[in-house]
């Protein structure tokens, strides 16, 4: 919140929190099931 | 200049449905700009499916009784129509902004599968070729400048984490497309017969992709003219000597050695990473015959290599943005010839080391391409930064030919097949690739600032930029 160009109010910042964090998780949570998968794949490299 | 600019800006937003305009995305003050890499993600993550094309590629080529090459086409017209349309539209999509921008790659990459899922269930291969080739790198190449010049603009204190960010996503996107396409082949092979398994993969992955970088065009949204950071001081950008406040045009750009110079660093990083890419699978078991670990492990690797380039792009970046674009680049080229060198004379010594060498060769190449637009923002300035960036991109397309070329040339050379050779018929290309990446390092050492003859004339161009 500190990068806004001037502080806002408490309505804005709480809508601002909550659309951010969805919007975030909406590229994170498929990137994070992305790099998981791929981890699973490269186990064999460790364990043989 | 000034007025052609702006002319040309006008004239492109009458022909602009209004809700895509420029003058629609200008952020209102408190907005936040962290809501902007998301959006690039959303772009960026869905065109990094072009890197996972190999899950349904043996099924194309049965399903057109077909080659490997024939169906390998699909992905380098794809590749070049990247390199090309991200050169040709680049001034478009500066001006033009990037959610028009956006929408147009998000079309374009959706109608891409669409028409290639026409192409596979009416077994017309050169629907495939027009349809996810054509159309389809059309989208690869506006989707992935598209936030660029955004990008920059809303974190001029933090340019390479923010484009490191973004460009991450292309890198991650085929982490997650290939296992998501995996499933849905399995899911839909129960139902349809043949290749139209793919083709109903092809509609599927079209529709969400559809909506998904609709998601960021209509959350991404341009600063106002005099915005800036909170706490940012644009003053000590120019204690940096190898940073501008000035601008330069794309098209005056292109005319000055920095340009070329930049052309070959980049062209020669991404040839060296593409040398290790291209061959990962068979090379490991090649270094490693005996070692059933490697062997067992060689799609595993490929996969770690995923993950390092994906990395390399958001942490090298950011890295860059403390120490500076050009030392990053001498770390890049200089520690790169170090560690092919380590790979070719002992790294058939010891798995582990073979994959530490490469996982940070791969780290460098993802790196390279991450960095390359905030180094580009430090030369040239912001004002058609994306378009330049557009043109620079050439470099990889170039590099995407040379890169295979020389490793497939030199084990062609040794008379085996990859995956039947042994460590010592790698190392001529590998000692090749330490030439490449010499000269790279050579042409980031003559970088300088730009001079002030290509500047443009007028102090408000950066403002025409974004009018």
């Amino acid at each position: 919140m500190s990068d806004q160009q001037q502080p806002s109010t408490d309505d804005t910042d709480t809508v601002s929190t909550g659309r951010l964090t969805l919007t975030w998780a909406l590229v994170v949570v498929p990137l994070a099931y992305g790099v998981f998968a791929t981890l699973r794949g490269t186990v064999s490299l460790f364990t043989g | 200049m000034l007025m052609r600019v702006t002319d040309s800006t006008d004239a492109a937003a009458t022909k602009t449905p209004s809700f895509l305009a420029r003058e629609r995305t200008i952020a209102g003050p408190g907005f936040n700009r962290w809501l902007i890499p998301p959006a690039a993600l959303a772009v960026h993550l869905c065109i990094g499916q072009a890197y996972a094309t190999s899950v349904y590629k043996t099924d194309l080529v049965e399903h057109f009784d077909s080659s490997l090459t024939a169906v390998g086409i699909i992905f380098s017209i794809a590749i070049v129509m990247l390199g090309l349309s991200a050169a040709i539209a680049g001034k478009w999509v500066d001006h033009g902004g990037p959610r028009q921008a956006m929408f147009a790659a998000a079309c374009c990459w959706s109608t891409g599968f669409m028409v290639g899922a026409l192409g596979i269930a009416t077994e017309q291969l050169w629907l495939v070729y027009l349809g996810y080739g054509f159309i389809g790198g059309i989208g690869l190449g506006i989707g992935y400048i598209s936030p660029v010049s955004t990008l920059i603009k809303w974190f001029p204190d933090r340019p390479g984490l923010a484009t490191g960010m973004a460009i991450m996503g292309f890198g991650g996107g085929a982490l997650i497309a290939s296992p998501v396409s995996s499933n849905l082949l399995e899911f839909y092979s129960s139902r349809f017969e043949g290749g139209n398994a793919v083709a109903a993969l092809f509609v599927t992955l079209g529709a969400i992709y559809l909506a998904f970088m609709m998601f960021g065009a209509f959350t991404i949204k341009v600063p106002a003219d005099d915005w800036k950071p909170q706490g940012y001081d644009p003053s000590t950008t120019k204690a940096r000597s190898m940073v501008t406040t000035a601008n330069v045009s794309a098209d005056t750009a292109i005319r000055t050695p920095q340009f070329w110079l930049l052309w070959t660093v980049l062209f020669c990083n991404v040839t060296a990473g593409i040398g290790i890419l291209e061959q990962a699978e068979p090379m490991i078991g090649d270094f490693f015959p005996d070692n059933s670990t490697a062997v067992a492990g060689a799609a595993g690797f490929v996969g770690l290599l995923s993950i390092f380039n994906m990395a390399g792009r958001f942490g090298w970046s950011s890295t860059s943005d403390v120490i500076g674009r050009k030392p990053i680049y001498m770390i890049y080229l200089g520690v790169g010839m170090i560690l092919y060198l380590g790979l070719a004379l002992i790294g058939s010594s010891s798995l582990v080391l073979f994959v530490a060498f490469a996982a940070i060769i791969i780290s460098f190449y993802g790196g390279g391409f991450a960095t390359v637009p905030a180094y580009l923002k430090d030369l040239f300035g912001t004002f058609e930064v994306g378009a330049i960036h557009g043109r620079l991109l050439t470099a990889w397309s170039a590099a995407g030919i040379a890169g295979p070329l020389i490793v497939n040339g030199f084990l062609d050379f040794s008379g085996g097949e990859p995956g039947e050779l042994t460590s010592s018929a790698y190392q001529p290309a590998l000692f090749t690739m330490v030439g490449v990446l010499g000269v790279g390092f050579v042409a980031n050492l003559l970088i300088r600032p730009v001079h002030d003859r290509f500047h443009e004339t007028t102090p408000e161009s950066d403002k025409a930029a974004v009018q």
